[in-house]
């Protein structure tokens, strides 16, 4: 294609990009630089049905003239992008300082919401990712092998738990594993311990949404490597069988190799996916035990009554960096591999 | 046939009987656009609005709904504003505030506001910013026969005592986890706090400015009590809000809880549970704690707003509708939905824990410009402390930390 048309012909998506994916980025990594105007307080006496305080209330006209003059607050820098919310700098020097060993000092660390979601959400992007690579290549292979006549009810139902929503879906697990609930409810039974219960402890919440992450995004890995097996070369597989490759063999020198595109593609997607974890967290009722990026970002922007729109955007601008980070090996892999291709 | 004219000549009369009070609506064919949540008493004053005004006005909305604090800024900022009014608790009046987004009511409740108890209208710096209409707080509920049946005489008055009880009903293998609170993360963690730091004589930042001041002996014994509460709570109590206690204690699974009153009603009614649990309820003031005489509790109202950015004359009508439903009429028909703070308001079982507490002096929750930020703070730090993970002198102090970074980024510390 020549560069011209190939110009006119991605003009449509990529204006849209600019405005609804490069623009909305500008505009809140602008918003992360800056914070509210000094409030201007009051005390001022409040009465109610439950008689009279003296309370301290803003002075909006004052404040609202302050955010006349510079509409988008005070100039703050970076500073929001180092604060305890997020990366804390002054707070891991002081925990650097004081800390007498190693393990006081990744005590102090986790101490920091910020480095704890990121431990949370790192680990459950390294184990679900692969692990969803492993199954969803194993499934996909299974279902392969099946006699034509069962493939459709196996693909129908292996695709299940990604049709079911996300949030639904967790819901209905977090009911099961509830105290109260059929799963919850057994295992104390079984174990004859009334305090047993997977939602009061941290390691085994952990391993319930993982498990979850691994059974709701399966089908995803599974349909895509099931579309890639029909496009594996016959001649290849038979030449394979022909010099005596045992089926492992065949699935580990020939498949695979085949497949690797794809899996870069799965594994790019996952990787993004997981480390923007969410709604299980929500579902299970998880924020004790787990919390994400993305938890913060809501919690700036809901919980805070009046959004913290600074620390939300700071957060999402880290989230989009740690992307980047996890994506850049894959990405660089892919390139190789075009190039290798072109030449 | 005889039989239908009667019935119509009935229906007349009765029509004609409400209409002798015709509700004065202030200026007509005006927009009336109410937004609420959704609950009960809400339901039955906004409802009242539109069956006494709707006629009135040219335009007649209600859009009730779940977290509407987390859209009412919004909605209320452009002008004119999507709502002509939000109907409020002490917290979201001071979001609302906080942006000057509501309006002064003083001139409205002088021409429309007659039957309306002065207690009823809350005074911020002098001007009247809304007109509440129910109240709310914790408080404690108890199973009796349990109680009795483990040997606990009376209902407990202290945290002390609920620990006591609870120690009895476990050791007499009735049941392991007998108390239930609303211990979600978030939030709820944070309001519990409230409730035993007040309880213990706790303020939560220093006098007239937005420094913390959780980090104090108060916070410690705050701390304390709420530990020795959650020995004996259920083991998922860190993810249970007000629809799971309540699920617990309508099942039969708690014998003492402090739950919110505005649950009262629900628990008590026929539905949901079976009746040795409704019969043996008894709904009574929140516990003191630590030898003091304040309830842990924080005393809530919901009350009705007018919007600042909509015409004089929307902002009239929408106010004359709304209060024109806040009669003793209304209560009588819907007496058990809400504690209501309208004048003539018996208080009856459902009722009788939130006016106890009330009574006993708890405090009213605070309507301070960075509350949300400090409540926040509460609610996702602590966690540590009650998973055993961190001592109470380093959560407090991690809050206080949390409360610095949101309160300096939201312009209340510099």
């Amino acid at each position: 294609m020549k560069h011209r048309t190939f110009f006119w012909f991605i003009l449509p998506t990529l204006s849209a990009m600019i405005l609804f994916i490069a623009l909305p980025i500008v505009s809140v990594f602008i918003q992360s630089l800056f914070v509210q105007h000094e409030q201007v307080l009051v005390v001022s006496e409040s009465c109610g049905p439950f008689g009279c305080v003296e309370e301290t209330q803003v002075d909006t006209e004052a404040t609202a003239k302050l955010r006349e003059e510079q509409p988008l607050g005070q100039f703050n820098g970076l500073a929001t992008y180092f604060d305890r919310s997020h990366l804390a700098s002054a707070e891991i020097a002081e925990v650097w300082h004081t800390s007498t060993g190693l393990s006081s000092f990744i005590d102090g660390i986790m101490d920091l919401k910020f480095y704890k979601a990121l431990v949370f959400t790192l680990t459950y992007t390294f184990v679900v990712t692969p692990l969803v690579l492993i199954f969803g290549l194993a499934v996909a292979v299974g279902v392969n092998n099946l006699p034509k006549a069962f493939r459709g009810v196996a693909i129908f139902i292996s695709l299940l738990p990604f049709l079911v929503a996300t949030i639904v879906g967790s819901m209905i697990l977090s009911w099961m594993v509830d105290g109260e609930g059929i799963i919850g409810a057994t295992l104390q039974n079984i174990f004859n311990d009334p305090s047993l219960s997977i939602k009061a402890s941290t390691p085994l919440m952990w391993i319930m949404l993982m498990v979850y992450g691994v059974w709701h995004t399966l089908p995803f890995a599974f349909i895509t490597f099931y579309a890639g097996l029909q496009t594996v070369p016959q001649d290849t597989l038979e030449a394979a069988r022909v010099d005596g490759a045992n089926k492992w063999q065949t699935m580990i020198s020939v498949v695979v190799p085949h497949l690797m595109p794809l899996v870069s593609f799965v594994t790019l997607m996952l990787l993004m996916d997981n480390f923007r974890v969410f709604e299980p967290l929500v579902s299970f009722q998880a924020e004790a035990h787990a919390q994400s990026l993305s938890t913060f970002i809501v919690s700036d922007l809901r919980e805070a009554g009046n959004p913290l729109y600074a620390s939300a955007s700071a957060t999402s601008m880290l989230t989009i960096l740690g992307v980047v980070i996890l994506l850049t090996p894959v990405l660089i892999r892919t390139w190789r591999d075009f190039n290798a291709k072109v030449h | 046939m005889f039989l239908k004219k009667v019935a119509l000549a009935g229906a007349v009369a009765g029509l004609m009987g409400s209409a002798a009070f015709a509700a004065d609506c202030g200026p007509s064919g005006k927009s009336v656009r109410i937004l609420g949540s959704d609950f009960p008493a809400i339901q039955a004053v906004a409802g009242a609005a539109e069956a006494n005004c709707a006629a009135n006005a040219g335009e007649f909305t209600i859009n009730l709904r779940d977290n509407t604090r987390d859209m009412m800024n919004q909605a209320l900022t452009p002008n004119p504003a999507e709502y002509t009014s939000v109907i409020v608790a002490n917290s979201t009046l001071t979001q609302l505030m906080n942006d000057g987004l509501v309006r002064p009511l003083d001139e409205y409740v002088a021409k429309y506001g007659q039957h309306l108890k002065p207690s009823q209208l809350i005074t911020i710096g002098g001007k009247v910013m809304a007109v509440a209409f129910m109240a709310n707080s914790q408080h404690l509920y108890s199973r009796t026969d349990i109680l009795g049946q483990a040997g606990v005489e009376g209902i407990p008055a202290t945290v002390e005592e609920i620990v006591a009880a609870a120690e009895k009903i476990r050791a007499a293998g009735i049941m392991e986890h007998p108390i239930v609170m609303n211990m979600k993360v978030g939030w709820n963690v944070g309001e519990i706090f409230n409730l035993f730091f007040f309880a213990n004589g706790g303020e939560l930042f220093k006098p007239g400015s937005a420094e913390p001041n959780v980090n104090s002996p108060e916070g410690i014994a705050a701390l304390g009590t709420i530990k020795s509460l959650l020995e004996y709570a259920h083991p998922d109590h860190l993810s249970h809000a007000s629809n799971e206690t309540q699920g617990l204690w309508e099942a039969g699974k708690a014998a003492m809880a402090i739950m919110w009153g505005s649950r009262g009603g629900a628990v008590l009614d026929d539905e949901g549970s079976s009746d040795e649990v409704t019969s043996n309820t008894v709904l009574s003031a929140a516990p003191t704690a630590g030898g003091g005489s304040t309830p842990a509790a924080t005393l809530w109202w919901d009350g009705v707003t007018v919007a600042k950015n909509i015409p004089d004359e929307d902002a009239e009508a929408t106010f004359a509708a709304l209060v024109s439903g806040l009669t003793p009429d209304l209560m009588e028909e819907h007496n058990d939905k809400a504690i209501w703070l309208i004048e003539g308001f018996q208080a009856g079982p459902a009722a009788a824990g939130v006016s106890a507490t009330a009574a006993a002096g708890a405090k009213p929750y605070p309507m301070i410009p960075f509350i949300n930020l400090m409540h926040n703070a509460l609610g996702s730090e602590l966690v540590d402390f009650y998973k055993g993970d961190e001592s109470a002198e380093d959560a407090l102090a991690d809050v206080e930390a949390a409360y610095r970074t949101s309160a300096k980024e939201a312009g209340f510390l510099q």
